[in-house]
């Protein structure tokens, strides 16, 4: 095992890369338009008693975990996990987290360089007098899209200025990160997260203060009307299992947990530094930038120009790309071209603060086991991106791009949580865990966390966990006592399209690789989970060698 | 917008803001807060 000389310049650079990690895009565009498709006000509740009940106790563990491994020469989680048990499986469920981020920046990295394209496209003012379907058209001629996912070969992607933008991009990240931890990783966070936080308040306060825009026959056409349907408070909310399971994921993806980033992140921070107060500082301001700049920008402006209706059936990630430059373009050339570039550009900084730490764990382990320097593991980072990523570009429409997203962005986080919950609080146990948690802290954490912890977050996320894996149709508790009762009574599962087996398992689909000799999209689907599955197992092999590795130097030093 | 839920919003968007800000300035009070973070505690 190599010494690092890696660590943190300062405490608030370190706080704004943690920020900076949790902050992407999905704070702008998946929060609101899960709001939107869960009730709107209805699910702000199951939303924040999630981040008070698992949110906030994930990240002082993960901190604490970070912390823990750090001081003893550890920086990814496998051998920060294999530290806190004897157990030499540890090490291997710990593959999660390097596992996740490599297949999440694959697609990333993608969306990424879409938003820096789409800053330039800004401030050339590219967008100016286009129609909606011409500013639709635009992203798919850009993104080379058709627009339907389908079994023809004609959906092959290739876009070529995408791919440069893609390479750009790519070649952007791997810099910074050669540059090291305080070097690229803290100083982008220092520049990007306050003009992130600028560029977010001017939007949100001319999305608030639009008001109604006049547009004929559409009698929602208010800003207002859009932050009134996001935020009315509807308690009933609380007894559907559907909106709950969207609150927590929502805090998953947001709180950037279940990744192994803010592990690695804490593995350098000093063996005495708080972790408490950081944790929440980090994560508090990453809810900031979610519920009063997130909540406050898509939605009001869309509604403001299209309709409640309309913003109820079309709110999605692509809105983002495909209507927003049309909406701002209702503001004239200047303050569209403003509103373009802060609107992109916030995007740009919420998604390349989020993909520098999702490359620090790979690069963290290589340069602790095999010795390598920063330039050489951000090299080799990079190939490896860019080999995950190419499918993803090609294949955008034959569903590699949401597999990737499905597998590694929502099903990895939440088997890594789950396992390192149970480590953290039962096998390296709950004693030794809050001392860890409280070193050094600068807040008084408040002692029924203990009891959160051990208990309540360990069930809360297993809960998640278990109703993914076989939630049933529709998802809402009137289904779970039919499924119930159709289980007792026919001895069979309505499974939901979206739950982990039948997704696994391709259930409610026919299983065809191949249609009049063209593969199909399941054929790709089930190619990119072949890719996913050996990156896991090529990164356990790896783990595998530093383990064999570490235990002959081991007998060396003995001897 | 109705009242209520203009309340609502208000009071939430206030806590997180208040909250985000008070954790932040305890950061910068707080040993290693605004400078270096050469000396451990």
């Amino acid at each position: 095992m190599a010494q690092s000389n890696e660590g943190w310049g300062s405490r608030v650079g370190l706080i704004l890369a943690m920020a900076g990690n949790a902050v992407g895009l999905g704070n702008f565009l998946r929060f609101p338009v899960q709001a939107i498709q869960n009730g709107g006000g209805a699910f702000i509740i199951p939303y924040f008693v999630s981040f008070l009940l698992m949110g906030i106790p994930l990240l002082w563990v993960e901190w604490a975990m970070g912390r823990f491994g750090g001081i003893r020469g550890n920086h990814s989680t496998p051998f920060i996990l294999s530290s806190m048990s004897k157990k030499r499986l540890w090490k291997y469920v710990g593959v999660f987290g390097i596992f996740t981020n490599l297949g999440i920046l694959a697609y990333y990295t993608y969306i990424e360089s879409w938003t820096l394209t789409y800053t330039l496209k800004s401030l050339a003012q590219s967008f100016t007098g286009m129609s909606r379907g011409q500013v639709s058209a635009m992203f798919d001629s850009y993104a080379g899209v058709h627009g339907t996912m389908t079994d023809a070969l004609v959906n092959i992607n290739v876009p070529g200025w995408a791919i440069v933008a893609f390479l750009v991009t790519l070649v952007l990240n791997i810099w910074i990160l050669s540059k090291g931890l305080s070097g690229g990783v803290e100083k982008v966070a220092k520049i990007a997260m306050p003009l992130l936080i600028v560029f977010g308040v001017f939007l949100a306060i001319r999305a608030v203060t639009l008001g109604s825009t006049g547009i004929a026959g559409c009698s929602t056409c208010n800003s207002s009307a859009g932050l009134d349907f996001l935020w009315k408070p509807k308690l009933n909310s609380l007894s559907n299992p559907k909106v709950w399971l969207a609150a927590a994921g929502q805090i998953f993806f947001t709180l950037s947990v279940g990744m192994g980033t803010i592990h690695c992140y804490a593995a350098y921070v000093k063996k005495n530094d708080d972790i408490a107060l950081n944790a929440m500082s980090a994560g508090w301001m990453n809810e900031f930038v979610e519920i009063v700049l997130g909540a406050s920008i898509v939605i009001p402006i869309a509604v403001g120009y299209m309709g409640l209706d309309w913003v109820k059936d079309n709110a999605g990630f692509m809105m983002a790309f495909k209507t927003m430059p049309f909406l701002f373009n209702q503001w004239g050339a200047v303050l569209a071209t403003l509103s373009g570039v802060a609107w992109f550009g916030l995007l740009f900084f919420a998604g390349i603060t989020s993909s520098l730490a999702m490359g620090t764990p790979f690069m963290g382990f290589v340069e602790d086991e095999f010795g390598w320097g920063r330039i050489k593991s951000a090299v080799i980072l990079g190939v490896i991106i860019l080999v995950l990523a190419l499918p993803t570009i090609f294949f955008f429409e034959m569903g590699v791009f949401s597999e990737y997203d499905y597998w590694t962005g929502t099903v990895s986080l939440v088997i890594f949580a789950s396992a390192e919950i149970i480590l953290f609080s039962w096998v390296f146990g709950m004693d030794k865990g809050w001392k860890e948690i409280t070193r050094g802290s600068d807040i008084r954490v408040p002692d029924f966390y203990k009891f959160i912890i051990k208990w309540v977050t360990p069930v809360f996320i297993l809960t998640i966990f278990f109703t993914s894996l076989v939630k049933p149709l529709h998802g809402e508790m009137s289904d779970w006592q039919l499924a119930f009762h159709q289980l007792f009574t026919r001895g069979s599962w309505p499974w939901a399209n979206d739950s982990i087996i039948a997704q696994a398992l391709h259930l409610n689909q026919k299983w065809i690789w191949f249609k009049t000799g063209h593969p199909t999209v399941m054929f790709y689907k089930d190619m990119s989970r072949l890719l996913l599955t050996l990156t896991f197992v090529g990164l356990a092999v790896l783990v595998h060698i530093a383990a064999k590795k570490r235990r002959k130097t081991a007998k060396i030093t003995k001897l | 917008m109705n009242t209520e839920t203009l309340i609502f919003m208000v009071a939430v968007q206030s806590v997180v803001t208040i909250i985000t800000i008070y954790l932040f300035v305890k950061v910068l009070k707080a040993p290693g807060g605004s400078g270096d973070n050469g000396e451990e505690k």
